[in-house]
């Protein structure tokens, strides 16, 4: 099966639904495709079908204006469908995706945007793969879409804003909160005073967070970090030590019984849809992460290609909605729909990535969070490689990522290299004397997502094979 | 005293409808994720890792990291991005994926 459109859209988070809805008002035939259950996402992600009633929130606010705009708006929208490669062709691109029924499709368009998103970092440690520890990105989408918060006695770990917010909504809906353990330290905090300055609502919330714990008598221990996670079958007790200014663990350690461990240690742009379109992420020094390119008006060094939100590097939802309706006008434009991006909204942007920037600052581990990562511990999740075994393949001369890939299958599991492929990486670039920026990730390639041979194969018939014939005696 | 209410009281959900997860019934309201309901029955691990690598279970949330794989209908599905829905019949996975 397969759809025309003149500007097809991957990822309806802040950044993919608001391009779609500016290249749709411009009048461009759009086409929203995203993976999730409906437009939100993460930041924004709706709440399930069970749910019949439930206080509203800002971020639930926010949502269910963008689907409501979606949904009148009338455009082309495919929810719960992964794209799994990208192809260029003569005229455009091709999408190429399993729909939520598990059915093969393939978008044809004239121009493309991509809007992926990001993810969680966590730097893997003892006890990271047992049941009951979830990244905080994890622990918000199971509170945002069923409501459920994380257990009774939960230790939130981890950097910036996200372990106040996490910990706040296992309160608010009925769990409890054991310790909040945070590398940063108050001045980490006080350092982003100017940034929080133009955000005064969200600032006000935060310290309403962190007000209702200290008032409620939840330990916060900044300056510390969960270094190892005990239990047998899952989440029993966590190790919890100090850390320096370098974010090395010191001191000595001291435990906290817990039925949960939520962590996670700032975003990484998803530059895999990007990567595989052409478009190659590069090292933003600045970041301190590999990113795909794109200008603040959304375009990219591929004339029909476009890229907004946080998977053009971490800037946040406020910017990354503003990106999205700069990259849809730019797209619309391009194709003659639309006047195109002016200058006001322009600087709207730039004021926005100010506030995501910082809380990406805050967020983003500095070098000695990597002694967290012990010789046993698991570094490839799909494939249980230890980084021991990651730097005996280093030591024996496996020089980049796609050398370790193919040398010991790190990275090549169920999950794509998603949770190992940045760790692996800083492994690589420590190991040897390197600077991240010298240690490219793996190259993309498809599919982007599990997707099943049958799916693959769609309606193709055995019996369709040419078979030429055969060559005379 | 608290800053952050308490607002679960307020949340109203489908009736609690049951569902078979490795020959168990599991209760769960229609619509949610069977990664949620197990997660409230107490049933974080999910399946083993290869290599002896320990149990594993909900871990991303958001379909990324493939470590809550289910088995339904002989096909490996995320639990995260499974809903439940009355009758239905989901395995563990034997050893990896």
């Amino acid at each position: 099966m397969s759809t025309e459109a003149d500007i097809a859209i991957l990822g309806a988070g802040p950044a993919g639904a608001n391009a779609a809805l500016a290249a749709d008002q411009a009048g461009a035939r759009v086409l929203l495709v995203d993976d999730q259950p409906g437009p939100g996402g993460q930041v924004w992600r709706g709440k399930s079908a069970a749910i019949l009633e439930a206080p509203p929130t800002p971020e639930s606010r926010s949502g269910d204006a963008l689907r409501r705009a979606i949904a009148a708006s009338g455009m082309g929208h495919l929810s719960d469908s992964r794209v799994w490669t990208i192809e260029r062709g003569d005229a455009g691109w091709h999408l190429h995706l399993a729909d939520g029924a598990g059915q093969r499709r393939r978008i044809n368009t004239r121009s493309l945007i991509l809007a992926p998103g990001a993810r969680e970092y966590v730097q893997p440690l003892p006890g990271w793969t047992l049941p009951g520890c979830i990244g905080l990105a994890g622990a918000t989408a199971m509170m945002k879409r069923d409501l459920l918060p994380a257990g009774k006695r939960v230790v939130v770990c981890g950097t910036g804003p996200l372990v106040f917010f996490v910990a706040s909504e296992i309160r608010r809906l009925g769990g409890g909160v054991a310790a909040i353990i945070t590398a940063n330290s108050r001045s980490d905090w006080l350092r982003t005073l100017p940034a929080l300055a133009s955000r005064p609502g969200l600032a006000a919330r935060g310290a309403l967070w962190i007000a209702d714990l200290i008032t409620a008598g939840v330990p916060i221990l900044w300056r510390h970090t969960v270094t190892r996670i005990a239990g047998s079958e899952r989440v029993q007790s966590v190790e919890v030590r100090r850390v320096d200014a370098d974010w090395t663990p010191v001191g000595a350690p001291l435990f906290i019984e817990a039925d949960a461990c939520c962590i996670g240690h700032g975003l990484v742009p998803n530059s895999e849809p990007a990567s595989l379109a052409g478009l190659k992420p590069r090292f933003d020094r600045k970041a301190g992460y590999w990113a795909p390119q794109a200008k603040p008006d959304g375009t990219t060094a591929i004339p029909s290609l476009f890229l907004c939100g946080d998977g053009a590097g971490i800037r946040g939802a406020a910017a990354a909605e503003i990106h999205g309706r700069l990259a849809g006008l730019s797209a619309a434009h391009s194709l003659g729909f639309g006047p195109g991006p002016d200058n006001a909204l322009h600087l709207r942007y730039l004021k926005a990535t100010r506030f995501g920037a910082a809380m990406e600052t805050l967020s983003h581990p500095r070098p000695g969070l990597a002694a967290l990562t012990t010789p046993e511990t698991p570094v490839c999740r799909c494939e249980n490689i230890s980084r021991l075994a990651l730097e005996t393949e280093i030591a024996s001369g496996a020089a980049s990522v796609m050398a370790v890939k193919s040398g010991i299958r790190a990275g090549m599991g169920a999950c794509g290299g998603r949770f190992c492929g940045t760790a692996v990486a800083r492994i690589l670039a420590a190991a040897n004397g390197r600077s991240e920026s010298e240690v490219p990730p793996a190259t993309a390639r498809p599919p982007l997502c599990p997707v099943s041979i049958a799916t693959l194969a769609g309606d193709f018939r055995y019996e369709d094979l040419p078979i030429r014939k055969p060559a005379p005696l | 005293m608290r800053l952050v209410r308490d607002q679960s009281h307020l949340i109203r959900r489908r009736p609690a409808i049951r569902f078979t997860f490795d020959g168990g019934m599991v209760e769960g309201h229609e619509g949610e994720s069977v990664a949620a309901a197990l997660w409230r029955a107490g049933l974080l691990g999910l399946r083993q890792a290869p290599d002896r690598g320990g149990p594993r279970g909900l871990f991303c949330c958001m379909g990324l990291c493939q470590e809550c794989v289910v088995r339904l209908d002989g096909h490996l599905v995320e639990s995260c991005r499974l809903t439940v829905s009355e009758g239905l019949i989901l395995s563990r996975t034997e050893q990896g994926l």
